[in-house]
């Protein structure tokens, strides 16, 4: 076995010096009856040629975005990812390496988080941000627990805008934990009247923006009320890139910021492995959930990194953590903070024109399909249209022609009967003309 | 070659006091400023052409001002990354014996494999039509894990370790809850010895947690089990094979107690390493069990994630697993993403966990096969038991010099009135070329050393590591203990002020304040 370095020859030879005959002989607490005697029921080892062509043909199976004129977005967001970037996240000495708790053999990877998070908290427009969350979902629950610990209060109200996976993920954990949530009515057309559901029982608002359907959506007003009535802000995100363009929730007085970079140095890959980010307030900080990184110097006095504040987690506080959190995520954010770094201002706020410009001319265009309604009166890159039909139906078809043409909204929400034609449609700097052309065919086609 | 046939080379006799240098760099070791010190607002190294004129529909919340992110050319970019990329010490470069953390190597293939098209450039929410081959890894995965386990089911979707303990926590609180007893059973029983997780999760799951003291062997005993369950416990959180590196000898009898009581069987799997091929929990009664894929199924660490968590569940507790979970239909995959017409507890994260690392690992399982697997745990053993036999002599082992599973446990005991500290003896290592183990954990021993050599490395590399600790141990005997106090002296940095960090955060780069001009 390839991976495998021990010969038969070694394998004596260290049972000669532990002073066993056979490594059975090792498993003893095993109770006997429960020790295999013979392989499980799976097949043999095989060669990197073998594996590799097992897996090519599972993958075949699937069609890629880049392949196709591709308009699915919702929460994850394909976007060009520079060369460089996957290529520095496969370095050994980032790839193959642990949580930094030796900190002066871990200096690379603590020095790009202390990095990373001051980028989160200026994209944010928040004080601190941590060293990231499993991803943008995990995080939004893990945002609703802070603030019940700041606040002391334990109801969250979530806005229809909010992505119902995220909204799902709180309300599972608000139910396990006992804690109440009030979500409100699918909202389109950002029309909801949140500031009828805050008063001093609420802990928090979630409010995302751009919200699942597209829409921008001022949060000062929400904040203001919230603020009056001893509430927490969380404000979410799905699409990184929009924060370099859009006003970002630190100016509208969010007090907890969490969202999904994946958009940002991270490939679909099917829905994960991504990259929560999370900031929030300096007063808040020692309530935060996750790792942290800190400057401080070592006993040279030279500037060096280490994870601080480590009271609030897990091995050190066990059931009075701030939470059950061990990893962060790692690689993902490495592949954020280095795509950021070649952006840079100048580049993302070009990226997110881009974006905003070719969402644009869809929207334009599809206006001017018979039977197709745009919802959205604000948006960045991602909107929704109302079809003639049910949406479901019409990206099946679309499919069929060769077009990936966005997410219907019966696919988030099952159960709302009046959202069953419409169509959640994202374009990035990647959509061409071209392909802009091919959906609007593919969507007239399928009407 | 000039350098060699021209000016040979003399080390001579300089060289015995290091000058400071002008740059601070030492030689390959590169001091790396922050890329807020060395970036420009306006650089990109990405190359991105503006958009024509049009009008702009954000309502009135376009950003205005400073977002305060500098950028760099990609020749910039990649040296700054790479300088800060040689401060890491890793797999590749050395042995890695963090114990309970289970540091392969991470094959390639699996690098490559995740990276192909069609599965690094698919969307969760593309029609299910188009992402079938997808679909067929989380099954495949799914079947291998089943089997590794002897269980009947599988949460794939949770994104790490503890996030896999929440879900078979709040599996087992549904189960509870199904049965109408969520107002009685609300106590869980874990021992001292667990990972910090454990208590955590069940405190975020609504649980009350109640200590099991663990024996004089490093063992639960199922008297003690028996002296705390009652109708108010829910469950039991037991890692097997435990922190201490020992297989827990009465599992089973502790299962059937646990059962006979009315509550479930929660397994923490991070050790599972220890046993792939040679025992299935499923056949230990274990009731729901979280795998590490990043320990036990090699996909990297990557310097602290991402990780996956995927969790076995039991017969009794499979139809309360999350959505979402896959069905086969005749030749067709489908993920059930929809709770409504199940008796699913709810939603773990959004999309379908994962996906990167269920490649990963799936790569690594087929490429093993179930004799490789099994051989891998064998040799994981073994490394970690040649280990103990080698150094019991010069370090103490808590529990008695007897066979241990994945990872050997050392307490402090033979540091006693030594001046050195496990810490010490830890750091000194970094400078020897190695990586510390885990240090005070399991916190049921005093000045705890966990190692886990892992089934990766040679016995030439397992020998020389257990030589350099018999020559540290020696600097011990001799009081040799300024090797220790000041360690590590040859790494990127000395030893870093936590506490400091800790008093006084500095969580992100802030502009310097402009030097003002002194009073003319």
């Amino acid at each position: 076995m390839r991976y495998l370095p021990l010969t038969e020859e070694d394998r004596s030879l260290m049972l000669a010096r532990i002073g066993v005959s056979k490594v059975d002989d090792l498993f003893v607490d095993i109770p006997a009856d429960k020790l295999l005697s013979k392989n499980v029921d799976l097949p043999r080892a095989k060669s990197e040629m073998e594996v590799e062509r097992i897996l090519s043909r599972m993958a075949a199976k699937n069609a890629t975005a880049s392949t196709v004129p591709f308009f699915v977005g919702a929460g994850s967001y394909k976007h060009h990812v520079p060369a460089s970037v996957d290529h520095l996240i496969q370095r050994s000495e980032f790839l193959t390496s642990y949580t930094p708790y030796q900190p002066e053999i871990a200096q690379g990877t603590l020095q790009y988080l202390f990095e990373f998070q001051t980028q989160v908290a200026a994209l944010t427009g928040m004080d601190v941000a941590n060293a990231s969350m499993y991803d943008g979902s995990t995080g939004c629950g893990e945002a609703v627990l802070m603030a019940h610990r700041v606040t002391k209060r334990r109801k969250a109200v979530l806005s229809g805008g909010l992505h119902p996976h995220y909204a799902d993920v709180v309300r599972t954990l608000s139910k396990m934990a006992e804690d109440d949530v009030v979500t409100l009515p699918a909202d389109a057309g950002a029309t909801e009247d949140l500031l009828a559901s805050i008063d001093s029982s609420v802990s928090c608002v979630v409010v995302q923006n751009p919200d699942v359907f597209g829409n921008l959506r001022d949060l000062s007003p929400i904040a203001e009320k919230c603020h009056a009535n001893g509430a927490l802000l969380i404000a979410v995100f799905t699409e990184a890139v929009s924060l370099g363009l859009v006003k970002p929730p630190g100016e509208m007085g969010a007090d907890i910021v969490v969202g999904e970079g994946q958009s940002i140095g991270n490939p679909l890959t099917f829905g994960g492995p991504y990259v929560g980010l999370f900031a929030t307030r300096q007063k808040y900080v020692r309530q935060m959930p996750g790792r942290l990184c800190g400057e401080t110097v070592d006993a040279e006095g030279r500037r060096g990194f280490v994870l601080t504040l480590s009271t609030r987690e897990q091995h050190i506080r066990r059931d009075k953590a701030t939470s059950n959190i061990c990893t962060n995520a790692g690689l993902c954010s490495l592949a954020f903070t280095i795509h950021m770094t070649l952006l840079g201002e100048a580049g993302l706020r070009r990226l997110a024109r881009v974006n905003h410009a070719n969402a644009c001319k869809l929207a334009d265009a599809l206006a001017g399909v018979k039977g197709v309604e745009v919802l959205n009166k604000s948006f960045f890159n991602e909107f929704t249209i109302r079809v003639a039909g049910d949406a479901a139906q019409v990206v099946e078809k679309m499919a069929s022609a060769g077009v990936l043409g966005g997410v219907p909204a019966s696919r988030l929400l099952p159960a709302d009967a009046a959202l069953r034609d419409l169509l959640i449609v994202a374009n990035t700097e990647v959509n061409t003309d071209e392909d802009r052309a091919a959906f609007v065919d593919a969507l007239r086609a399928a009407l | 070659m000039l350098n060699n046939q021209g000016r040979p080379t003399n080390p001579g006799e300089a060289g015995a006091q290091a000058p400071k240098t002008f740059t601070s760099n030492r030689a390959l070791q590169m001091e790396e400023a922050l890329i807020f010190e060395i970036g420009r607002p306006d650089t990109s190294g990405v190359d991105i052409d503006e958009p024509e004129a049009f009008t702009q529909r954000l309502g009135a919340l376009e950003r205005k001002g400073e977002i305060g992110l500098p950028g760099l050319s990609e020749p910039e970019t990649l040296r700054h990354y790479v300088r800060l990329s040689q401060k890491n010490y890793s797999i590749d470069a050395g042995l890695y014996p963090l114990g309970s953390c289970t540091m392969k190597h991470n094959p390639r293939l699996n690098e490559r494999m995740a990276r192909l098209p069609g599965f690094a450039d698919v969307h969760p929410l593309q029609p299910q039509s188009t992402v079938q081959g997808a679909i067929e890894v989380i099954e495949g995965v799914a079947h291998w894990l089943m089997e590794l386990t002897g269980t009947k089911a599988v949460a794939m979707s949770p994104k790490a370790g503890a996030h896999g303990e929440a879900c078979g926590m709040m599996a087992i609180k549904a189960a509870i809850a199904a049965r109408g007893e969520a107002a009685t059973r609300r106590v869980v029983l874990v021992p001292d010895s667990a990972h910090g997780t454990n208590p955590a999760t069940a405190a975020l799951i609504g649980f009350s947690v109640k200590a099991i003291p663990v024996g004089p062997e490093g063992k639960v005993h199922v008297e003690d089990v028996r002296a705390l369950l009652g109708p108010d416990v829910a469950a039991i959180m037991l890692t097997n094979p435990n922190t201490c590196g020992l297989f827990e000898t009465q599992i089973s009898e502790i299962a059937k107690a646990v059962h006979d009581a009315g509550a479930y069987f929660y397994c923490d799997g991070a050790n599972f390493n220890a046993i792939v091929g040679k025992a299935r929990p499923g056949d230990l009664g274990v009731d729901a069990m979280h795998i590490n894929l990043h320990k036990t199924f090699s996909t990297p660490h990557g310097g602290g994630g991402p990780g996956a968590g995927p969790v076995v569940l039991s017969d009794r507790l499979a139809p309360f697993a999350p959505v979402p979970f896959v069905v086969r239909e005749g030749t067709n995959l489908r993920l059930v993403e929809d709770e409504a017409g199940t008796q699913a507890f709810g939603r773990m994260t959004a999309f379908h966990g994962q996906m990167g690392m269920f490649i990963r690992a799936l790569s690594y399982m087929l490429s093993h096969g179930s004799d490789g697997l099994r051989q891998a745990s064998e040799d994981a053993v073994l490394s970690a038991n040649y280990i103990r036999a080698s150094l019991a002599d010069l370090m103490s082992l808590p529990f008695g010099n007897r066979p241990c599973m994945h990872e050997v446990l050392f307490d402090d005991e033979w540091l006693k009135g030594t001046g050195v500290t496990t810490l010490d003896f830890a750091k000194a290592m970094i400078d020897e070329g190695y990586h510390p183990m885990t240090v005070y954990f399991p916190l049921v021993v005093h000045g705890a050393m966990l190692i886990e050599p892992t089934e990766s490395e040679s016995l030439a590399s397992v020998d020389l590591f257990i030589a350099t600790l018999r020559d540290l141990a020696f600097s011990v005997q001799r009081g040799d203990t300024e090797r220790f106090s000041g360690a590590p002296y040859f790494a990127p940095r000395r030893r870093l002020d936590e506490t400091k960090a800790a008093r006084n955060p500095v969580l992100r780069w802030t502009k310097p304040a402009p030097i003002l001009k002194a009073a003319e």
